[in-house]
């Protein structure tokens, strides 16, 4: 077994094989573990936090198959297969990621708990529209909730973010904004 | 009480037809999981009932949407999101693509499926009113053949459906006809994002001149179970858009709905917002007409 094949070896249940941060991980854990309880104590990467455990507030988002999820809502058979990206990939090679340095600059995390699924959610939102309206930033921000601060900086990080890449200009259609009511 | 995977058997046979002869084989036994945003949520707190679920997640045929000349068939295990991306759906069908974007937040409209929405049966479903008034159609499967209702029929109590016990949810159908129609839908709830309705109206209708010549009225929270209003249909149904109407109307509306005082809300809260809902539609119709 390589350094790219760390697994946890309970051959009591069948393999699970996925990518997280671009590495190949193999598990032998229950098909219904959470993808988020995989990814905390089987594979040791505990920047993905627990908050409510119920898909409602955003702090376990993930990156799976370019597409952001709640990993406490993921049986990890779900997950078969897929390419999963975690606040740990942000980085590269120890040099923050521009949404990270935007929330350091701009005051975007304050007690950390919710900053990891910001994170993903801001980082799903920008890789597909690098340049956000506002209302745009708050409706991909929407699930993830924060109590300390007003989420006023959080968005105003991502803003920051987006000004700070040079980015491809090719543009998705943007959905149409319907949150609000009528 | 957390949840202990351990307790939960998990298979994934891969292709639908596995899937139907896993529940032809032991009907009742299997419960199926998709985008998992309801039984993932019973099953962390430690609430979750079924011990044998069967995976449809990432099951090609489930999850593809069909365009043809006279209808839009939604595979069941679409995603909110596949819902809102879709250029048809957006163009035809924007009750629906507007109802997609109310469910959860984009983490749960990327997982959550247009059939799990409709086999949990909330009362309070999103996406029910849409669909009630676009007269949609549920095709059901199993190894026994395909077959349709009309989705006025498929709950048939709190959380109860006509779904056998070895079917499942194929598709979504929705009649490509409502270009003229006036439409309609208001959820009340209590904020933006993540809220569950306290109460929501869906509406389609065609206004000739001055009379109404089709009406459909969809309605969440407001009976054990999403629920067209028939009879609110009835009284309006060929009539001129007078005061008269509207107040018959919202009589008709009053004495057909159920609603309940829960946590979210009271029945009479509901009531009141419900008939102003359906006036504030009419009035549009009236002022408006429908698209000619």
């Amino acid at each position: 077994m390589n350094a790219n094949e760390k697994a946890d070896t309970n051959a009591h249940w069948p393999a699970i094989r996925f990518t997280v941060n671009g590495e190949s991980r193999t598990v032998n854990v229950p098909p219904m573990k959470r993808l988020l309880d995989v990814l905390r104590e089987d594979l040791h990467l505990t920047g993905t936090k627990e908050g409510c455990g119920e898909g409602e507030c955003g702090s376990c988002s993930v990156r799976m198959n370019d597409e952001l999820v709640n990993s406490c809502l993921v049986p990890v058979l779900q997950a078969e297969g897929a390419e999963i990206q975690t606040v740990e990939g942000l980085a590269l090679e120890g040099e923050l990621d521009p949404l990270q340095e935007a929330f350091l600059q701009n005051g975007g995390a304050q007690c950390g708990i919710c900053t990891p699924g910001m994170l993903m959610a801001a980082a799903q939102l920008l890789a597909h529209r690098p340049h956000p309206s506002e209302t745009e930033i708050r409706e991909g921000l929407a699930g993830n909730l924060c109590r300390c601060t007003g989420f006023t900086r959080i968005v105003a990080s991502v803003a920051a973010a987006a000004r700070s890449t040079e980015s491809n200009p090719a543009m998705e259609p943007e959905l149409e904004q319907t949150h609000h009511a009528r | 009480m957390r949840g202990n995977a351990e307790m939960h058997e998990l298979v994934a046979p891969g292709s639908l037809g596995a899937v139907l002869d896993l529940l032809a084989a032991e009907p009742g036994q299997w419960t199926p999981i998709a985008g998992g945003t309801e039984l993932m949520v019973a099953f962390s707190a430690g609430r979750l009932n079924a011990h044998k679920l069967v995976n449809l997640w990432g099951i090609p045929d489930l999850r593809t949407i069909e365009v043809t000349p006279h209808s839009v068939a939604m595979g069941a295990a679409a995603t909110f999101l596949d819902l809102r991306r879709h250029t048809v759906i957006n163009a035809e069908f924007p009750l629906l693509a507007r109802a997609a974007s109310w469910i959860g937040s984009v983490a749960n409209q990327s997982r959550a499926t247009l059939g799990g929405n409709l086999a949990n049966g909330s009362p309070a479903a999103d996406s029910s009113p849409a669909l009630l008034a676009y007269d949609a159609e549920i095709e059901m499967i199993s190894v026994r053949g395909r077959h349709k209702v009309p989705y006025s029929e498929f709950h048939s109590g709190y959380k109860q459906n006509v779904l056998a016990a070895d079917e499942l949810l194929y598709a979504i159908h929705l009649p490509r006809r409502f270009a003229r129609h006036r439409q309609y839908l208001r959820k009340v709830g209590t904020r933006r994002a993540m809220a569950i309705a306290k109460v929501a109206l869906g509406a389609t209708a065609l206004l000739e001149q001055g009379v109404i010549r089709e009406i459909r009225l969809g309605a969440a929270s407001l009976a054990p179970y999403p629920m067209r209003l028939k009879q609110t249909e009835t009284a309006l149904l060929g009539q001129a858009l007078t005061r008269e109407t509207v107040l018959a109307a919202r009589r008709a509306l009053i004495a057909e709905v159920q609603p309940i005082d829960d946590i979210r809300s009271t029945a009479e809260y509901r009531r009141r917002v419900a008939v102003n809902l359906l006036e504030e539609f009419l009035l549009e119709l009236r002022r408006e007409g429908s698209r000619l």
